[in-house]
């Protein structure tokens, strides 16, 4: 996750509380979707970034996993995610994302 | 009557220290962590330039091999060269790093570059034999200064260094003291730009027996900026090339558009063409140093050699139609608006759907997409995926969300209207245009008939906008048929000629 965002997210849990805020990923490969989620509970696993050695343990979903599919209008989810949902390992991606969840989510 | 791609040209240059010392990974790497591991490992996983040469993504991107090609050469492509590989393709060229510290120095106005004497004199001498410069070019190099000279700019004055395995052989002055847009290392980029431009425009013209002099216009697509503190990207990166290359009837300017510029330039040009206000125009970039090992942290820790460790630079050009190379389609172009939306789905509808429904078409009915082709191998490990496969299957999915397609057809349709990527991960060459070349050859072997070019940029990488950007155009197989919306073909003059004299014919028989 690049240091901006990062920081972003870092700020918001900050102001919101970070059990008020779920973070949506849309990265296209279950690897890199990992990471960005590993950086939003664990910690910067390059510890490059503003959120090296933070464990924020924040609320993270895919954008094609189920739990946010069954959370959005099923046409606007069509319009906006249904080419991808074709196109991404959706299996490896919901996988990936849930392993992340059980260790460093706290929310 | 639609403009023509008349030629093209694809060339690389193999910087292996300028990426160690030019690099914005390395460079920031060195700022904050100069002891890393990373930096230690680095120069054990640059490539020898014969390796570069005969890499097999390389050799597709200067022509010698088809892209199709790439699919039969077992993977890790690095580790299978290609045996008694040329530097010199139908389409250009690799050039090595000293070669094209000499063309710096020829594409050099204000006397910025400075060589070493011996380093200066052994370039001539390989610049001499290159097939396309000679020696009339060569002989713009000069004689040379002592390293000592070279040695004191670099450690008092802020010269950017110049090294060929380690060591010194040349710098890059500042051009002002204190304007941060002059100095040595913003200087140094733009002259790597501008020389792999004029690498690119010289390999345009000899390889396709272009008269420089025909050309009026040149559109420099790169994604570097030129100017001083005053106006910073005020440019002409375009004219400066058109100067060295030999282009005296031409003027030019530069066009931006992140990753999405040369595209935008492809249309910009069919349509100066078409509209009548320049004959022959060309559109040329050279290489981002900058991005040289970019992905190398991934590339050293997975093992893999630095693949990111080479300049690209191509040129086109456009020109009227001539009733045998390919058409650029202006009425079937794609753009993403203010308005689109940043959904992948709402991008691919707005450059790849749109364009095919001006012209009744259907996504099957283009032979092959040219997308972003970054080559898969750079980009796989640093965990962005295989770009265009990527690409391929949205289109795909595209197409079986409209009926167009069966879903189980998706894998049939990467695989025949794509292809493997092959491009360097530079930014703006990936984006569409390096299929450019090898589109005009299939469609001159009639092994095509239509492609279609896509070019994306990421708008917010310069944070003035959070927009997504692409345009695409529809290139076609020409029918021969010469035709302007206000006349009539040849072949139908010909037609109408052969209908009177027959009509005349039989009046006189009548008779």
């Amino acid at each position: 996750m690049d240091l901006e965002n990062q920081q972003r997210v870092k700020d918001a849990a900050e102001k919101h509380g970070a059990e008020n805020i779920i973070v949506i990923l849309g990265a296209a490969e279950a690897e890199s979707a990992g990471l960005a989620a590993e950086t939003v509970t664990a910690g910067d696993p390059t510890y490059a970034g503003p959120l090296a050695g933070v464990q924020l343990g924040l609320s993270v979903y895919h954008a094609v996993e189920p739990e946010i599919k069954n959370a959005v209008d099923a046409d606007v989810y069509d319009e906006q995610i249904g080419m991808m949902e074709m196109v991404l390992d959706v299996d490896a991606i919901a996988q990936e994302m849930a392993s992340i969840r059980s260790q460093y989510s706290k929310y | 009557m639609f403009a023509v791609v008349k030629g093209t040209s694809y060339v690389l240059v193999h910087a292996p220290d300028a990426t160690i010392h030019n690099g914005s990974t390395q460079t920031m790497e060195r700022a904050t962590n100069p002891n890393s591991e990373y930096l230690k490992k680095l120069k054990s996983h640059l490539r020898k330039y014969e390796d570069v040469v005969a890499y097999p993504p390389n050799q597709v991107y200067i022509g010698n091999k088809s892209p199709e090609d790439l699919l039969g050469i077992d993977k890790p492509w690095y580790q299978n060269g290609i045996p008694g590989a040329d530097r010199y393709g139908s389409m250009g060229e690799v050039m090595p790093q000293d070669e094209f510290y000499g063309l710096m120095k020829i594409s050099d106005a204000f006397d910025l570059v400075k060589l070493e004497k011996g380093f200066a004199a052994s370039v001539k001498k390989k610049l001499s034999s290159h097939r396309l410069l000679g020696e009339s070019i060569a002989g713009r190099l000069g004689e040379g200064v002592d390293l000592s000279e070279i040695e004191g700019l670099v450690e008092n004055h802020h010269a950017e260094g110049m090294y060929m395995d380690g060591n010194l052989v040349g710098c890059v002055k500042r051009a002002h003291d204190r304007d941060i847009n002059l100095s040595a290392h913003v200087m140094f980029e733009n002259l790597m730009t501008k020389a792999s431009g004029i690498l690119a425009l010289i390999n345009l013209f000899q390889l396709n027996n272009i008269d420089p002099g025909s050309v009026e216009y040149v559109i420099e697509c790169s994604e570097e900026a030129c100017g001083d503190m005053n106006q910073r990207g005020g440019g002409n990166f375009a004219k400066a090339i058109a100067e060295i290359a030999g282009c005296v009837n031409a003027t030019g300017s530069d066009t931006r558009g992140f990753c999405a510029a040369p595209t935008h330039a492809l249309i910009e040009a069919a349509a100066l063409v078409k509209a009548g206000v320049y004959k022959n125009v060309a559109v040329v970039a050279g290489g981002a140093t900058a991005k040289l090992g970019m992905n190398g942290k991934d590339h050293v820790a997975k093992g893999l050699p630095v693949l990111e460790d080479v300049l690209g630079g191509f040129a086109v050009l456009i020109g009227e139609n001539d009733g045998k190379n390919p058409v650029l389609r202006t009425d079937l172009v794609g753009f993403h608006t203010v308005g689109t939306g940043s959904s992948p789905q709402a991008v691919i509808t707005s450059l790849v759907i749109t364009p095919l429904e001006k012209g009744g078409l259907k996504i099957t009915d283009v032979d092959k997409y040219s997308v972003e082709m970054q080559n898969p191998e750079i980009t796989v490990p640093a965990g962005a995926g295989d770009v265009p496969t990527a690409n391929y299957k949205m289109i795909g999915a595209l197409g079986v969300k409209r009926n167009e397609l069966k879903r189980e057809e998706l894998g049939e349709f990467t695989k025949n209207h794509g292809m493997p990527g092959f491009a360097p991960t530079q930014g703006h060459i990936p984006s569409g245009v390096p299929f450019l070349g090898h589109c005009r050859d299939m469609m001159e072997k009639g092994q095509i008939q239509r492609a279609m070019i896509v070019g994306k940029g990421s708008l917010f990488l310069g944070r003035m906008t959070n927009l997504f950007d692409g345009v695409s155009i529809v290139m076609e197989k020409n029918s021969g048929e010469v035709t302007d919306e206000t006349g009539v073909s040849e072949e139908k003059i010909k037609a109408m000629i052969a209908q009177s004299l027959k009509e005349f014919a039989a009046q006189l028989l009548s008779e």
